[in-house]
């Protein structure tokens, strides 16, 4: 049997088999795509295969002239020998797993995943696999998510209140994936929701692709509005503190991120409220996802790699925290996006 | 104890000083005298004795939580505050603890002192499992002696003062020096009536706001309504004599006692009802000033040799006079208080307690001037005081200035990082800076603050992509960055690799403009250092 399918390169995961790239750091010929998030999406590839839900997703953030090919998800696919295909990974819509087989060999890149449900996208499933490839933005101990209904009340309360108060509510999150699982969470009745511009881009995509979220209004659309009291307006965090934020007058803002865990990070972003909600995995989903996979294998990319590694190696597992460059560059990915 | 919570994270919410102030009322409206008397003691600094080791805590709570104590650690770096990484990482209750803050205080987390380890983690675990995150996090904060909220004792006194309508230097003075957080105290806040003598009460403090340096003294005003004092770094502090006693309080209104001897001496000399404000300096005998490093030696001591008093003696210099003949003096002008006190010390020749001396000058020319030998004198500046103001509560803006001489500034290159705490928590915030020794670079100092926000996250995503080695949280960064650094006084060191020591670095601004190679060297540095003293 073949030992590796896959290898680090400085330019990203490869298989020298199939002739690919998943989640290439920089443009190559042929690249896998686990979901379209700027950090796993690059442009500039001539080929690209994703997952069928992905496909309105992914256009919007690779306008460029360039080959796609999209498969559901379950669907396999022969690429240069291997056989690829992709599995729902619950992190946003159309965000997938990997597998890739060769002659009895499976290996499975998780790109980044959670297993807490979520209305807006496809809900993670374990594949099994000899090796798994995983994400740990969020691996370590202290990381738990609270149940994400709980924080949806939360939220509503939060909104409920400042909208008795006369003010407006501006809620930062990431603009594609994170905002709309925040829409479904949110209660209608409270007011009108608007959102930023990249916010309302990433949810006509959603509603193309077939996804039910409340109405929305973007910001840049309303002519003229007096009062934006009662409202909750979805925003890009680093629109926070800029002049596109002074129209709303009197406002309330809160971030929404698995990094609102930790009070340092909260009390730094200077913001009212702090909400956890993140579509990573958590520490105890990492680890139920890892021995659910079954992999005799684990190699682990993005967040705290070094230290994930040696807990499993300390409970006898065979793993491996990759390369210097995700050693922890993209650790914070989602707060400084 | 749920109340307190959420006062503690209502005040965590916050940035504006209106909300915590309501968050504040609202909360020593509605709570019990018992309760509150804690509450007043912890939000002003009050700490609880250690009760159990860092190190206990750390492996207890690992165990608890079942993983290892070095992935613990690892997620202390993380987290950055030992409390919120514990009570994130152990396995806890959902529900709200019924029991009050002094209950949860007095029979719950000070008994853990006495206790026996194995009790004391049975204690502790006990605690873990019964409390929902948001009360861990708080006992957590208070057990570990961390426990910090963002609220100034004066911003507690201003809610105190304003719930009970009592005068706020009123409030100020009760709530001045040690006292018990017990119901009777808290109830004693609130009385009406006036406050009875109590000899060991001391004043609050005035206090100065600094003069910027680049600013015209002559926005001032007129020179002559002003007095000018040398700025002297050394202990400041408040002398009391009443009731055939002294007390000694330091600005952190911590009672020195048996400290400094030859001061509790002197002072046994001044008539009874005198309070005094003044600099506490080592001193030779010929009444030269020594550097706040001999001062030092002293520092912490609780009991003082007699070689240690002989090496370094001590004397308390005197600016201002607040109590006499038993009265509070503190509204009358600066200038009626200085007399008062110029008349009494001079009754007193060769004491250790003396007068600090005033510098006169025409214009405000001259006090440049003489400002910029502060240096020499182990002097940190000039203080200016308005002769006609009262001696004010706090820090009032434009009665008293202190106006320090420039800092020391050098380039120096950023060569080692690591995570900083609390706000800075999982960034790389805390730097160490080295300077040129021929071709290599020696580090000599450490400076944590300084950058701006937008600055510290360009420096952040530096280091992540520039580590060359980690030595633990410790990353060893390309040398590539250059910072101006400032600092107030520079030493020989024999625990420094550099052989120097400086006091106060601080990051001014970053050398953008400036390669690794433009920064200074260790000869630079050693041309600051005081010349050597004759041994």
């Amino acid at each position: 049997m073949v030992d590796n399918l896959l290898q680090l390169t400085p330019r990203g995961l490869y298989c020298e088999l199939g002739g690919f790239y998943v989640d290439p750091y920089e443009p190559v010929e042929r690249a896998i795509v686990t979901h379209a998030h700027s950090d796993h999406a690059r442009p500039g590839c001539r080929k690209y295969l994703a997952a069928l839900p992905s496909q309105h997703l992914l256009r919007l953030r690779l306008t460029e002239e360039a080959e796609f090919t999209f498969v559901d998800y379950g669907q396999s696919l022969d690429v240069g020998g291997v056989k690829v295909s992709f599995h729902p990974a619950g992190h946003i819509l159309g965000s997938a797993q990997v597998r890739l087989e060769y002659r009895g060999r499976v290996e499975v890149v998780s790109g980044d995943y959670k297993l807490e449900s979520d209305l807006t996208c496809k809900a993670w499933e374990p594949v099994v696999c000899h090796r798994l490839i995983s994400e740990c933005t969020f691996g370590l101990p202290v990381f738990r998510w609270p149940d994400s209904a709980v924080i949806a009340g939360e939220i509503n309360q939060w909104w409920r209140a400042a909208a008795e108060e006369g003010k407006c509510c501006l809620l930062y999150g990431y603009a594609v994936g994170k905002s709309q699982r925040l829409l479904s969470l949110l209660d209608v009745s409270i007011g009108p929701i608007y959102t930023h511009g990249a916010v309302e881009k990433a949810c006509q995509a959603y509603r193309v692709s077939g996804v039910s979220l409340p109405d929305t209004e973007y910001v840049g659309a309303v002519e003229r509005r007096d009062t934006w009291a009662g409202a909750l307006v979805l925003a890009v965090p680093s629109a926070h503190g800029t002049s596109w934020t002074r129209r709303f007058g009197n406002c309330t803002t809160a971030m929404a991120s698995g990094w609102m865990m930790i009070r340092g990070t909260r009390r730094r972003r200077s913001m009212d409220r702090g909400f956890v909600i993140s579509d990573h995995v958590d520490w105890p989903s990492l680890l139920r996802a890892i021995t659910a996979s079954r992999a005799e294998s684990i190699w682990l990319m993005h967040g705290y790699t070094v230290a994930v590694a040696r807990y499993l190696r300390e409970l006898g597992k065979d793993a491996l925290a990759l390369g210097q460059r995700t050693f922890d560059g993209s650790e914070d990915a989602e707060y400084l996006t | 104890m749920q109340d307190f919570v959420r006062l503690f994270h209502a005040l965590d919410a916050t940035t504006k000083t209106n909300e915590k102030l309501t968050a504040l009322r609202r909360y020593f409206a509605n709570a019990e005298a018992a309760d509150a008397a804690w509450a007043t003691y912890f939000l002003c600094g009050g700490k609880l004795k250690r009760m159990i080791s860092g190190k206990l805590l750390r492996q207890w709570a690992a165990e608890q939580a079942d993983v290892p104590l070095w992935l613990l650690e690892e997620s202390y770096h993380a987290v950055g505050d030992l409390a919120e990484t514990i009570s994130l990482l152990v396995i806890g209750g959902a529900d709200e603890a019924p029991q009050s803050l002094s209950e949860w205080v007095e029979h719950r987390l000070l008994p853990l002192a006495g206790m026996e380890e194995s009790l004391a983690r049975e204690g502790l675990r006990d605690i873990w499992w019964h409390t929902r995150i948001d009360a861990r996090f708080v006992l957590m904060k208070l057990i570990t002696g961390a426990f910090r909220v963002g609220v100034s004792k004066r911003l507690v006194t201003r809610a105190l003062a304003a719930e009970f309508r009592i005068a706020p230097e009123v409030m100020a003075h009760r709530l001045m020096g040690q006292w018990q957080p017990t119901a009777e105290f808290f109830k004693s806040l609130k009385r009406a009536e006036q406050d009875g003598p109590l000899p060991s009460k001391p004043y609050p403090f005035c206090l100065a706001h600094a003069w910027p340096a680049s600013d015209p003294l002559e926005s001032l005003g007129n020179c002559e309504e002003f007095a000018a004092e040398w700025k002297w770094d050394g202990i400041r502090c408040q002398l009391i004599r009443r009731d055939g006693q002294v007390f000694i309080w330091s600005r952190g209104e911590e009672l020195m006692e048996g400290r400094w001897p030859e001061i509790e001496q002197a002072a046994a000399e001044l008539p009874d009802g005198t309070v005094l404000d003044g600099e506490l300096l080592a001193a030779r005998s010929d009444g030269r000033i020594l550097s706040f490093a001999e001062l030092q030696r002293r520092i912490g001591r609780k009991r003082v040799g007699k070689k240690l008093m002989q090496d370094v003696p001590v004397i308390l210099l005197a600016f201002d006079l607040l109590e006499q003949a038993g009265t509070d003096i503190r509204a009358l002008p600066w200038t009626a208080r200085r007399q008062q006190l110029e008349l009494l010390l001079s009754k007193l020749p060769d004491s250790a307690i003396r007068i600090n001396g005033l510098i006169e000058a025409k214009s405000w020319q001259e006090w440049v001037a003489i400002r910029e030998s502060s240096r020499s004198m182990h002097a940190e500046g000039l203080m200016l005081k308005r002769r006609d103001a009262c001696y004010e509560v706090g820090r009032p803006r434009g009665t008293w200035w202190k106006w320090k001489v420039d800092p020391y500034t050098v380039d120096a290159v950023l060569i080692y990082a690591q995570k900083g705490h609390g706000r800075r928590a999982n960034l790389f915030t805390d730097y160490t800076f080295a300077v040129w020794n021929d071709d290599q670079l020696v580090p000599f100092a450490k400076a944590y603050s300084g950058l701006s926000d937008v600055e510290i996250q360009q420096v952040d995503r530096f280091v992540r992509s520039h580590t060359n080695e980690t030595f633990g949280p410790v990353r060893s960064v390309t040398p590539k960055l250059v910072m101006e650094l400032a600092f107030e006084g520079i030493q020989r060191s024999s625990r420094h690799k550099s052989g120097i020591a400086t006091r106060f670095p601080r990051i001014v601004r970053w050398r953008q403009d400036k390669q690794p190679e433009d920064a200074n060297s260790l000869e630079d540095l050693q041309a600051l250092l005081p010349p050597e003293a004759p041994a």
